[in-house]
């Protein structure tokens, strides 16, 4: 495999040194798990603790007068009543209303927000935000500069307390606490994740990151903590249904479509995308699939009601908690419900599966 | 990594181990488990089915994907070990002894390399 112009994290020594299988993706270099395999990590998540290296996401400031004009103008959800320390996801439309990131937004304060983008499109998302650019406010790319952890699991409250003061912990999911001290250096530090977990999202000036890696695996051996790679980190998000970009959204598929219209706030004045979302009819959404025959059902595979094609696949895996194969699926809105049966075709095989509510996990 | 001398393995990282009755048992390599991962789905061929040499007769799924097994020869299946669909693990908890199936009437093999050879081979296999 090419590695050549691969970049590696802050982090890439510590990943070989824990045994980690490194490899591409979205143009870096990552371990798409360690030793212990992806279903143990997986485990430990749900019922411990793991450690994350997703240093390759993206980092972009917008700062400014006009920075909550920008957002709200910029995205799909409704930011004017962010309190400072708080969090929210959305979407990031184009015109045809085609979501082009999904992202979370971090208020620091008045005309000081952190915007964390999907690695794969974060020079697309900053060259758009500059682009879109309205008034007193400036986008910067800080992700060169940043690396990012994920703790997260039922012992990440305690572990985090061995190294951060019990005040400058978030205590509310999706609140965060900007300059905080973690073990002597400076972090941001979010009550958020993307495993269905409790856990916490841990920014760091990419030079104090290896150290607080080892420090955390260290206080953490107690609590089960383990490192874990981008393996469990897609099966625990597929199995709580969480959606990934370029699977279950891309630029040719609305948020609405992708099952994500609680983000998408068609009663604010304006935003990019808006009209056309107003205008389109739906005709698609997102379901859950829980495979009820003999087989693992993956993404891109054609789903069938009877004889009639009614959709495909955006995700799928064998999910390690549940122990079941599991699926999502994008499907004409009106072909299907939840508790039909239908089938998926894995490479010439008819596979039977059932439509079933999500998440397939809450904790 | 374990390299058993008896068997003879292909470059598509199956074993075959000949029995002194003319059959044979195919399973996958020590090193086609550890690079595949945890194993959890084998899709298997019928008692009966004729496999060709190079080609795919079953396909076995780890968490993250679907990989094809390909036959070392050409031959028929006598036996399948269905037990492993239950406990797909056991390929990587003891590959030599998690046979996918027995076959006889062989006909025609692969290139078959020896333990020491393959050992030598994988290690110019980079990383998927």
């Amino acid at each position: 495999m090419e590695k050549e112009g691969l970049r590696k994290t802050p982090l890439y020594e510590e990943h070989v040194r824990c045994g980690g299988k490194l490899v591409p993706f979205a143009g870096w270099l990552l371990p798409v798990q360690y030793e212990a395999g992806v279903l143990t990590e997986h485990m430990a998540v749900r019922s411990k603790c793991g450690l994350f290296d997703v240093s390759h996401m993206g980092e972009i400031l917008c700062q400014g007068k006009d920075a909550l004009a920008n957002l709200n103008r910029l995205l799909t959800n409704d930011y004017t009543s962010l309190a400072d320390g708080q969090a929210r996801y959305s979407p990031m439309c184009n015109a045809q209303g085609g979501v082009i990131d999904d992202l979370i937004v971090y208020k620091a304060g008045d005309g000081d927000y952190f915007i964390v983008v999907n690695a794969a499109n974060k020079d697309k998302d900053f060259a758009w935000m500059c682009s879109q650019a309205q008034g007193d406010v400036v986008f910067s790319d800080r992700s060169a500069d940043i690396a990012q952890l994920a703790l997260q699991g039922p012992a990440a409250p305690d572990i985090i307390s061995r190294l951060v003061a019990a005040e400058s912990i978030p205590a509310a999911y999706y609140s965060c606490r900007f300059n905080v001290p973690m073990d002597g250096v400076p972090a941001m530090i979010s009550r958020t994740g993307y495993t269905g977990e409790d856990g916490f999202e841990i920014y760091l000036a990419a030079g104090d990151a290896p150290r607080i890696w080892n420090r955390l695996l260290a206080v953490g051996k107690e609590y089960g903590l383990c490192p874990c790679g981008l393996g469990a980190r897609d099966t625990l998000r597929l199995e709580a249904a969480m959606p990934l970009y370029g699977h279950e959204m891309d630029e040719e598929v609305s948020p609405l479509a992708a099952g994500l219209k609680m983000f998408v706030k068609m009663d604010k004045p304006d935003f990019i995308g808006k009209a056309a979302l107003a205008a389109g009819t739906l005709t698609e959404k997102r379901i859950g699939l829980q495979v009820t025959g003999r087989g693992i059902v993956r993404e891109q595979q054609d789903v069938y009601s009877g004889d009639r094609r009614v959709g495909r696949t955006t995700s799928g895996t064998y999910a390690p908690f549940l122990q079941q194969a599991v699926a999502m699926a994008r499907v004409q809105a009106d072909a299907v419900t939840v508790g039909d049966r239908l089938t998926v075709d894995v490479r010439g095989r008819r596979v039977a599966v059932e439509v079933v509510k999500l998440p397939f996990y809450k904790r | 990594m374990n390299f058993p001398e008896e068997l003879w393995y292909t470059k598509s990282h199956e074993w075959i181990r000949m029995q002194e009755d003319g059959s044979a048992q195919i399973g996958l390599t020590d090193y086609a488990q550890h690079e595949l991962g945890d194993l959890v789905f084998v899709n298997l061929p019928a008692v009966g089915d004729v496999l060709a040499a190079g080609e795919t007769f079953a396909d076995v799924e780890s968490v993250k994907a679907v990989s094809d097994v390909f036959s070392p020869v050409t031959a028929r299946v006598a036996a399948v070990h269905e037990e492993l669909a239950d406990t797909p693990a056991d390929i990587n908890n003891a590959p030599y002894e998690a046979w996918l199936v027995r076959v006889e009437n062989i006909t025609a093999h692969e290139e078959l390399l020896n333990a020491a050879d393959y050992e030598a081979y994988t290690k110019t296999c980079t990383v998927e």
